[in-house]
């Protein structure tokens, strides 16, 4: 199938490991990415922080070039960003006065007919394929699903997987073949934008994510966005240092994890990229060795 | 030539701030046929209903027109007027001037203009109106009451000891509903078996009242007075003539792991089973679908598995051939009280308009429970005798959390409204936990408190004062199991602060729905209900324990959330609409039935095959000297309910609805 | 009401008569009125025992006597007050919408709906949704509004 493809600001920059292994896997399961031609940030935390219609207006320019592209769906594998280009298309669908004034500030016919998925919805689509083209399911890996606040909430905005229990992730882990663990922070919050300037609340709100992410026996975590990485990944010293967290615990991005079930390198996944080594643990399952002598896929 | 009267009523400023009556009244009284038309105040006043008798018997008039509110409102009473001055009451109808003009626009020209319109229908049909005479049928001077809980019971007895003969139906295999399961009852803590079970006992003895447990209504024909209802009495396998209730039978059945209903799945029973010690009637029934002996048949096993009961029975009363059977009762009057169910928090639900609580763990984490649950625990008779013990390990919790309003006031889960009985009954669960289990902090998470009868607030107030129970008014966003204890987030709006409470056992006031199936039962009856099932009341504040089926009453929680003491005034209140309607020999009936003019009816009897009452017959047309010329359609005036499908299907137009006919609507039509 | 024929579509006001039914959608017309929901005033009601008593006649009647729109409610199916009238309706319903596409009349012209008694909110999005439907396809033009017979003008 083929799908639009918005890879934000961070897919090009500060998670590169997320589109590298993103595009890894696509090949294999039989997916096309079109990127859409002259993207622009989504405007993230910022724009929806400081002012409600640029925080429309600047993904809905994203959504009206896909729309010229002819695109009927995208794919944001960030979940930020798949959040906001979400909520534009609901915001501008719901509200006339809102998609009156973006239709003016374009200054282009915009029918809001692009579709948004996010990575957990694009690849619930095909687990059949990933069960099937899995040379080396990851079997007795224990993973945690997190969700974080953005993927499948508000409902309305999201409309895909529950948004209060969902399990779209553990459906894809489950297809790799790994287990996906029972626990109880798969919605709580990482502490999103507030690395930088409240670290102190991202590294407590890290602390509980992690620590019953251990109590239930997850080996790692699987996210789908950058800055739940980030700063689950990022701020484990951290979290170590200030007490509480004796394991270190991988934290992979979905593609990842289902690239590692597909045959592929960690080198080639960009698990190399992360501050917390995953390669112990990959060791363990057998992942490493088996990705090397089955070779991989070009 | 007409001498119509148009009488446009102000309906103080209901009507006159928007609509103009003066140039209404004026409008209408230009046209031809009518000799008055005058607008006042208030016209279904005694002195406003003076000016119309006046007009009739001064004017000569042989038409009234009222333009006021809507004719389900006053049709009547203008009536009554009518034929008080001596004019026919049919000859006076109404125009919807309120509801359907003044209530829902602005614009006073178009308001104004509208009304005339209106008007200008109700005129040119009136025209055609003719003169009737009311119909009278015989009353069948029995009841069927609908539901054996204590609204059911009360209506029961009250008709019953106001002389008429009673016929109660109960689905279950034992009377009592709901109030059975509870421990004690709000505000007075009274042991709710011990006020229930004498009236059940009353029930049982009452010369006048035929009791058919584990039983439903199958359907429902004919109409006020005269129903014809057919009940399913589903087989118990027992032979009720027989059995003497020894209880044998429960005792040596092999199969005792059956979580039990009347439990609410906290404690078991066996396959043959009487739902409680207290049930009536005192006979067990067979749990088909896990009784051992019917699964072998069902499997088409030879032997006979199992068999125990009927080997110890003393009395043979056990029969597994038994079958469903039938009775038909003619009443003349039903009143449905068919109670309630408690809404789920899972994920499945059985109406789309429903979601649950996945932020709660979807009904899934174990020692989260609802109030339900929580009376069988506290009930002496209950799966732990009395102690209130948690449903996973049975240890004693030490921390309890009540949630007040889960799933009412939520729109986002599908209900709107308040169930009008939480407040009340975690007040009375937190008194009860604090009585029963020394050391136990309640924790209370409430909205708002809903304690409006006599004596409730107090009520609350001695659970907050004397019992300790803590009330934080804020909601809970999420609790999950975190170990041995259940992790409850939530928020106390009057501090400010965020509340993390590891609470035992967690206890959610789940909302009042009316029982499953109340839809089809509604169908069979013809009563309307709202899109939660409730049953429809004819009028909310004027006719509360009717339904618009004429004939139908309803009490209790089946047609809004309701407590025991309101349940109970209303099945009185139903009790006494019944016994009113039984206490004429006769039955006046509206005399807006279809007639066939025989002369051109040829005697294809599509209206036959249309008349959802059976209402045509067929007649044999003969000439003076009683020689057969045809046959031809007849209207049974005690069957006809008026609904004009035959008119509308004859295909050369001899058969009439009196009130709507062709003439009549026609006319209404080409005064637009 | 403004004068025939002249009026261009943007300013005309449809005049739309409404057959329903006396249980269901006649007692849902005064809960939108005892709710105060605002509606279009451009909808006339005539009551019926039941949507089972409407001949198509009355409709195209309707039309011929100056109707733009017509409108016919009744009970939800399975709540008939008389268990089968609507059910009948629907029926000579299906039939007439081609007879009246035949005979030149733009069916969109005819809504045919059911709405409960507790459904007030839905009787007025019915209301303003036929009017605002009617008013863009303009006046009914195929028969002359014929004047009654006794001299009396239009409102």
């Amino acid at each position: 199938m083929k799908i639009g493809y918005y890879p934000g600001c961070s897919l090009h920059a500060t998670a590169r490991e997320y589109e590298e292994s993103l595009k890894a896997i696509v090949s294999i399961l039989d997916i096309e990415l079109e990127e859409v031609r002259d993207w622009a940030c989504c405007g993230a935390t910022s724009a929806h922080a400081t002012n409600r219609f640029l925080s429309v207006a600047l993904p809905a320019r994203t959504l009206m070039l896909a729309e010229r592209q002819k695109l009927n769906r995208i794919l944001a594998p960030c979940a930020a960003c798949y959040n906001r280009l979400a909520s534009a298309h609901h915001a501008i669908s719901r509200d006339k006065k809102i998609a009156a004034r973006v239709q003016s500030i374009l200054g282009s016919d915009f029918d809001n007919s692009v579709g948004i998925v996010s990575i957990a919805e694009l690849l619930s689509e095909v687990t059949a394929t990933i069960r099937q083209k899995a040379k080396a399911p990851l079997t007795g890996l224990k993973v945690a699903c997190y969700y974080g606040c953005l993927l499948v909430r508000p409902p309305d905005v999201c409309g895909f997987d529950d948004a209060e229990a969902p399990n779209s992730l553990e459906s894809i882990v489950s297809a790799a073949g790994a287990t996906p663990v029972k626990w109880s922070m798969a919605l709580e919050c990482c502490g999103g934008g507030f690395s930088l300037s409240r670290t102190g609340s991202v590294v407590r709100l890290g602390r509980l994510i992690l620590q019953s992410a251990i109590d239930a026996g997850a080996q790692a975590i699987v996210v789908a966005c950058p800055m739940c990485h980030s700063n689950l990944d990022f701020r484990q010293n951290a979290m170590n240092e200030r007490g509480g967290i004796e394991k270190r615990m991988p934290i992979m991005f979905l593609s990842e994890l289902v690239g590692l079930s597909l045959g592929l390198s960690p080198a080639r996944l960009g698990l190399d990229r992360h501050f917390v080594n995953p390669s112990p643990l990959l060791e363990q399952i057998g992942a490493a060795k088996t990705a090397q002598t089955r070779g991989e896929n070009a | 030539m007409s001498r119509i009267g148009v009488f446009i009523c102000h309906c103080g400023e209901n009507i006159g701030r928007t609509v103009d009556c003066a140039r209404v009244a004026q409008s209408l009284g230009e046209l031809p046929g009518v000799v008055h038309a005058i607008d006042y105040k208030y016209m279904c006043s005694d002195p406003g209903q003076a000016l119309i008798k006046q007009a009739i018997q001064e004017k000569h008039l042989d038409g009234v027109v009222v333009g006021a509110c809507s004719p389900h409102m006053h049709e009547k009473t203008f009536r009554k007027a009518a034929a008080a001055a001596g004019m026919n009451p049919f000859l006076c109808e109404m125009a919807n001037l309120r509801e359907h003009c003044s209530w829902i626009h602005e614009d006073r020209e178009n308001a104004t203009d509208k009304a005339i319109g209106l008007g200008r229908f109700i005129v040119e049909k009136i025209k055609y109106n003719h003169p009737l005479s009311p119909i009278f049928i015989p009353v069948e001077r029995r009841a069927l009451v609908i539901g054996a809980g204590i609204a059911g019971i009360q209506a029961a007895l009250d008709i019953a000891d106001g002389g008429c003969d009673v016929v109660l139906v109960e689905k279950e295999p034992s009377i009592g509903g709901h109030m059975s399961q509870l421990s004690e009852t709000f505000p007075t803590l009274d042991c709710s078996q011990c006020i229930l079970t004498p009236r059940m006992v009353e029930i049982a003895q009452h010369p006048r009242i035929k009791l058919l447990t584990y039983s439903e209504v199958e359907s429902v024909e004919g109409y006020i007075g005269n129903f014809q209802v057919k009940i399913r009495k589903k087989a118990r396998s027992i032979d009720d003539t027989l059995c003497n209730g020894c209880g044998e039978c429960q005792k040596n059945c092999p199969n005792s792991k059956i979580p039990s209903e009347f439990d609410q799945g906290l404690g078991k029973r066996t396959a043959i089973y009487v739902p409680f010690p207290q049930a009536v009637p005192n006979i067990p029934v067979i749990d088909r679908a896990n009784c051992a002996l019917f699964k072998g048949r069902a499997k088409g096993v030879k032997k006979v598995v199992c068999g125990k009961c009927a080997d110890v029975c003393g009395r043979k009363a056990i029969n597994y051939d038994q079958q469903d059977s039938f009775v038909t009762e003619n009443v003349g009057a039903i009143i449905v009280a068919t109670g309630y169910q408690l809404y789920s928090v899972g994920k499945k639900q059985d109406s789309e308009l429903l979601c649950g609580y996945g932020e709660y763990g979807y009904g899934d984490i174990p020692d989260v429970i609802d109030g339900l649950q929580f009376e069988r625990l506290a009930s002496a008779s209950g799966p732990t005798g009395g102690k209130i013990l948690r449903p996973s390990d049975h240890k004693e919790p030490k921390t309890v959390v009540f949630l007040q309003c889960i799933g009412s006031r939520d729109p986002a889960k599908g209900i709107e409204y308040c169930s009008k009985i939480c407040c009340m009954y975690v007040a009375k669960h937190a008194m009860l936990y604090h009585h029963k289990v020394h050391g136990g902090k309640a924790v209370v998470f409430y909205m708002d408190i809903r304690a409006g009868g006599k004596g409730y607030d107090e009520f609350v107030r001695r659970a907050i004062e004397e019992n300790h129970a803590l009330y934080l008014r804020g909601r809970v966003s999420r609790m999950y199991r975190n170990g041995d204890t259940i992790r409850v987030h939530g928020f106390d709006t009057l501090s400010g602060e965020p509340m993390v409470i590891d609470a035992d056992m967690v206890v959610l006031a789940t909302a009042m729905r009316p029982q499953p199936g109340i839809a089809s039962l509604a169908q069979k009856l013809s009563v309307s209900y709202d899109q939660h099932g409730f049953i429809n009341e004819a009028h909310p504040k004027l006719r509360p324990v009717e339904t618009n089926t004429a004939g139908v009453f309803v009490a209790g929680a089946c047609q809004a959330p309701r407590d025991i003491p309101d349940s109970v005034a209303m099945a009185s209140a139903a009790a006494s609409k019944v016994l009113g309607l039984f206490s004429k020999e006769l039955l006046e009936r509206e005399p807006l039935i279809a007639h066939v003019d025989t002369a051109t009816c040829a005697g294809c009897f599509h209206c036959e095959r249309v008349c959802p009452y059976g209402a045509i017959v067929r007649k044999e047309i003969k000439d003076g000297r009683g020689r057969f010329i045809k046959i031809a359609a007849e209207v049974n005036p005690g069957v006809c309910q008026g609904c004009g499908t035959c008119q509308a299907t004859c295909p050369s137009k001899s058969v009439e609805l009196e009130g709507f006919t062709d003439e009549q609507i026609y006319a209404a039509v080409n005064a637009l | 009401m403004s004068a025939t024929g002249s009026e261009t579509k943007a300013s005309f006001e449809p005049r739309i008569i409404a057959f329903v039914c006396n249980w269901c959608t006649y007692t849902g017309a005064d809960l939108a009125g005892t709710s105060r929901i605002n509606m279009a005033p451009n909808v006339r009601i005539i009551r019926l025992p039941c949507t089972g008593r409407i001949d198509t006649t009355f409709i195209i009647k309707a039309f011929e006597r100056g109707a733009d729109g017509v409108i016919v409610s009744g009970c939800h199916p399975a709540d008939c007050h008389y268990t089968a009238g609507n059910y009948h309706a629907r029926r000579r319903f299906a039939l007439f919408h081609d007879l009246i596409e035949f005979i030149g009349i733009d069916p969109r012209r005819v809504t045919f709906s059911w709405v409960s008694a507790s459904e007030g909110g839905k009787w007025a999005e019915i209301v303003n949704d036929a009017t605002e439907r009617v008013r863009s396809l303009g006046p009914f033009a195929m028969y002359p509004r014929q004047v009654a017979s006794s001299g009396e003008q239009h409102a």
